[in-house]
């Protein structure tokens, strides 16, 4: 904990979080986007410049070494993040980011088996990029199941049971969810599937380096991870693809055969490098962290409960990682609140459908009505986030939902 | 590492400077840039600022300019989802031009150039609409292709091209309209950006499907949390890239110089020497050693060349531009690329020559004696 807090300090120094500025106010933004992004680890940074500069060989130059150098690098930074996902280095499949892999998983297992099996299952609270694969699938003549999770954002692997088919090509079931934060029964479902020889595939882009995965214990045969929402950087994820049983795909595109011919292109030497650096540190620091989120979550809503605001938690609070929070304020108009809380970065649903003002799809799918659903923000914390900046938070956030619930009223 | 020699620009560069530092400050910078608040705009001003750079250092709107994750993604989404539609392939574009659907190939001539004659005849005899792609400068010969001719012929029978402008881009002008291209390639890492991003241009009108879905990013064109880093480099180096072209053309001087002393030691003249050439490049066979002995050579004497493209499978294989050039065997087997950079000197040119003599040498010479007594028995 001191560690971290030192580090937060180096960081608004050297990096400027500092530099963040509110629309409306002239201090730095608190920031509780932790489930958009997340600030890259300083120690990340450092690993990654020496790539940049004296270290920038193609790692796909086989005649010398600058390129062995830096397909040195990478091949270390796969076996970090194998490990910390209890997988094979060979298994790894490195993509642009978790967007990218989960177009792989899913349209590239379409692409093998599509002749043999069509139908697919997956959840109405999936990120969107899983969801309108589907749906592209779909004009392409699959069938799509969509699990209807219950009231607290939760689906059973009964549920699944229930759903699969002779034809049954694919489960899709993601671990963590990006809005509410809620963890599936990822090892249920995995055994299900294996049970029933059905692949499955699960986005952790919110679950990568934030609890504990393992590949074989969850027979998870297809598994999409992003660096830079577990403190690394942007532009880079990677796709697990179990080797035994084997798993095939059809490449999303084609060039140079790189990644074993599952995904061509350049690797990005720096980018992989602080993946895979990003991963170390996960691991070290997954447990500690863990226990840190949970108080600042129990202080963020004891801190919510003294400004005596009316609100409502969405998703389970049991089964959930502890660094992410979704609050309902019942009778607040939701950009109206999001116009009034100042000095916050925050997000009312998920990043990529914020730009569109809609209620979120997912808080609809579990019973929200469009406007207590718009009337919903997400609070994400982190590895940088402090306790005075939690208390801070809440503080504002409670008086200003309750001011704008009395004048509705 | 200080004292390696690197004469692989063609594979990657190292990234320059000024690039290095926008790519950290940009590191720095936290946010999302779909999320509206503070931060996430701060993040959407870099990648926007970026997005302009790249337009004008094309001569193409900024709208217009999708980013991807590399040269690679981006060709394959220019010649993707293209239903219905007939497509022909110069016989040197880059593998993810080649591999990526079925397609007719555009031959070329001796010194790696796409022949005009006889498209217009072929494209006119598809009943489809075609789409053509042909590179600016070729990654291996550096040879630049007749890309305006080809959009000529391609307008005049309502075809589109596509220009695969990744190794063109940073070492000669690229001006999408002048070109008169319907999509243009680029890639960062090529030109002294970071790895990890590339772009594909599209001129007004064009319309295309995307590859990766998801969020609504790049227009809904390109899902996925926008490599912000990556971006703020690529803008960098885009910029610099077109202010500095000049700079970059007095590498001509050198790569000459270097091939007038290949030539006057062993008679060799470079690949497509004849044809109009980005000014960094020169591909160059030596007689009798293979290309994987040589390289090995050159490794030893610290000096880090290429035999062709850098890609995947670290299996040597004859290069696909050189067989279609008409090279034999003998030759493609024995070629070695050599591509300078923005950090070339006199001193690097004299040291690869003279280590390059010294291979020529200890193992041209013995071969051909080997070869000669061979043939004497």
């Amino acid at each position: 904990m001191g560690a971290e807090m030192k580090l937060n300090e180096n960081r608004t120094s050297s990096f400027g979080l500092s530099d963040m500025e509110s629309p409306a106010s002239k201090a730095p933004a608190i920031y509780l986007d932790y489930q958009a992004t997340t600030p890259t680890d300083p120690r990340v940074v450092d690993v990654m410049l020496p790539f940049f500069s004296e270290k920038f060989g193609n790692p796909h130059s086989t005649a010398h070494v600058y390129g062995w150098q830096a397909s040195d690098a990478v091949e270390a930074a796969r076996a970090e993040i194998a490990g910390l996902i209890g997988a094979e280095p060979r298994e790894i499949v490195f993509t642009s980011g978790a967007t990218e892999s989960n177009n792989l998983a899913v349209k590239g297992l379409a692409g093998f088996y599509g002749d043999e099996k069509n139908h697919i299952i997956t959840v109405k609270s999936e990120h969107k990029c899983v969801l309108e694969t589907c749906r592209m699938l779909e004009r392409d003549g699959f069938d799509v199941s969509y699990i209807t999770p219950d009231e607290n954002g939760l689906i059973k692997a009964d549920d699944v049971a229930e759903l699969i088919q002779e034809r049954t090509l694919l489960v899709s079931v993601m671990a963590v969810n990006n809005e509410i934060g809620v963890i599936q029964p990822i090892a249920e479902i995995g055994a299900l599937c294996r049970e029933k020889g059905v692949f499955f595939h699960s986005d952790c882009a919110q679950a990568f380096g934030k609890i504990p995965l393992d590949v074989k214990v969850m027979n998870i045969d297809l598994m999409s991870i992003s660096a830079h929402k577990a403190y690394g950087p942007m532009g880079i994820g990677a796709l697990y693809v179990r080797r035994r049983p084997r798993v095939r795909l059809k490449p999303l595109f084609d060039g140079g055969g790189q990644e074993r011919g599952m995904r061509s292109g350049t690797l990005p030497a720096p980018l992989v490098v602080g993946f895979g650096e990003a991963a170390r540190i996960a691991g070290e620091v997954m447990q500690p962290e863990n226990a840190r989120f949970e108080k600042l979550q129990q202080l963020f809503l004891s801190t919510l409960d003294e400004t005596g605001v009316d609100y409502n938690i969405n998703g389970d609070m049991k089964h959930r990682f502890s660094g992410n929070l979704n609050l309902s304020f019942a009778g607040v108009n939701g950009e109206t609140l999001m116009a009034s809380l100042h000095g916050l970065a925050l997000s009312s649903g998920s990043a990529c459908t914020s730009a569109a003002v809609e209620p979120s799809y997912v808080l609809k799918s579990i019973g929200l009505s469009d406007d207590l659903a718009a009337a919903s923000v997400r609070i994400g914390f982190g590895r940088f986030s402090k306790d005075d900046e939690i208390v801070r938070a809440a503080k504002e956030i409670g008086s200003v939902a309750m001011k704008l619930q009395h004048a509705g009223e | 590492m200080k004292s390696v020699l690197y004469l692989d620009h063609n594979a990657t560069t190292a990234v320059k400077p000024s690039v290095a530092d926008a790519v950290t400050e940009a590191m720095g910078v936290v946010g999302n840039a779909s999320s509206v608040h503070g931060p996430g705009r701060a993040v959407r001003r870099i990648i926007e600022n970026a997005r302009d750079k790249i337009a004008v250092a094309v001569n193409a709107r900024p709208e217009r300019v999708i980013f991807t994750a590399s040269g690679t993604e981006a060709n394959n989404m220019a010649l993707q989802n293209r239903t219905g539609e007939r497509v022909l392939v110069s016989a040197v574009e880059h593998p993810s031009v080649r591999n990526v659907v079925d397609h007719d190939v555009i031959t070329v001539d001796g010194q790696g150039r796409a022949k005009v004659d006889g498209l217009s005849e072929k494209l006119l005899e598809l009943d489809k609409p075609a789409l053509v792609s042909v590179m600016l400068a070729n990654n291996e010969t550096g040879v630049i292709q007749p890309v305006k001719d080809i959009v000529r012929i391609a307008k005049s029978s309502g075809a589109m091209v596509h220009c695969d402008a990744v190794q063109g881009f940073g070492k000669m002008d690229v001006n999408m309209v002048d070109l008169g291209v319907d999509m243009l390639t680029l890639s960062a890492h090529k030109i002294g950006g970071p790895q990890g991003v590339g772009a594909l241009v599209l001129a007004p009108g064009v319309e295309i499907k995307p590859l990766i879905k998801g969020g609504g990013q790049e227009h809904r064109l390109r899902a996925g949390t926008e490599n912000v880093p990556g971006i703020a480099g690529f803008g960098e180096a885009a910029a610099l890239a077109a202010r500095e072209l000049a700079e970059f053309a007095k590498l001509a001087r050198l790569r000459d110089q270097l091939e007038e002393e290949i030539y006057r030691i062993a008679g060799i003249k470079a690949y497509g020497k004849d044809a109009l050439r980005i000014v960094n490049t020169s591909y160059l066979s030596m007689p009798g050693v293979s290309a994987e002995t040589q390289t090995m050579a050159f490794d030893l004497e610290g000096i880090a060349v290429s035999s062709g493209s850098a890609c995947s499978s670290g299996k040597v294989e004859t290069s696909h531009v050189l067989k279609a050039m008409g090279v034999p065997d003998a030759g493609a087997s024995s070629a070695v690329r050599v591509s300078l950079g923005w950090t070339t000197t006199q001193q690097d040119i004299e040291r690869f020559t003279s280590v390059w003599k010294s291979i020529y040498n200890r193992l041209g010479q013995q071969q051909n004696s080997a070869r000669d007594l061979a043939e004497a028995v």
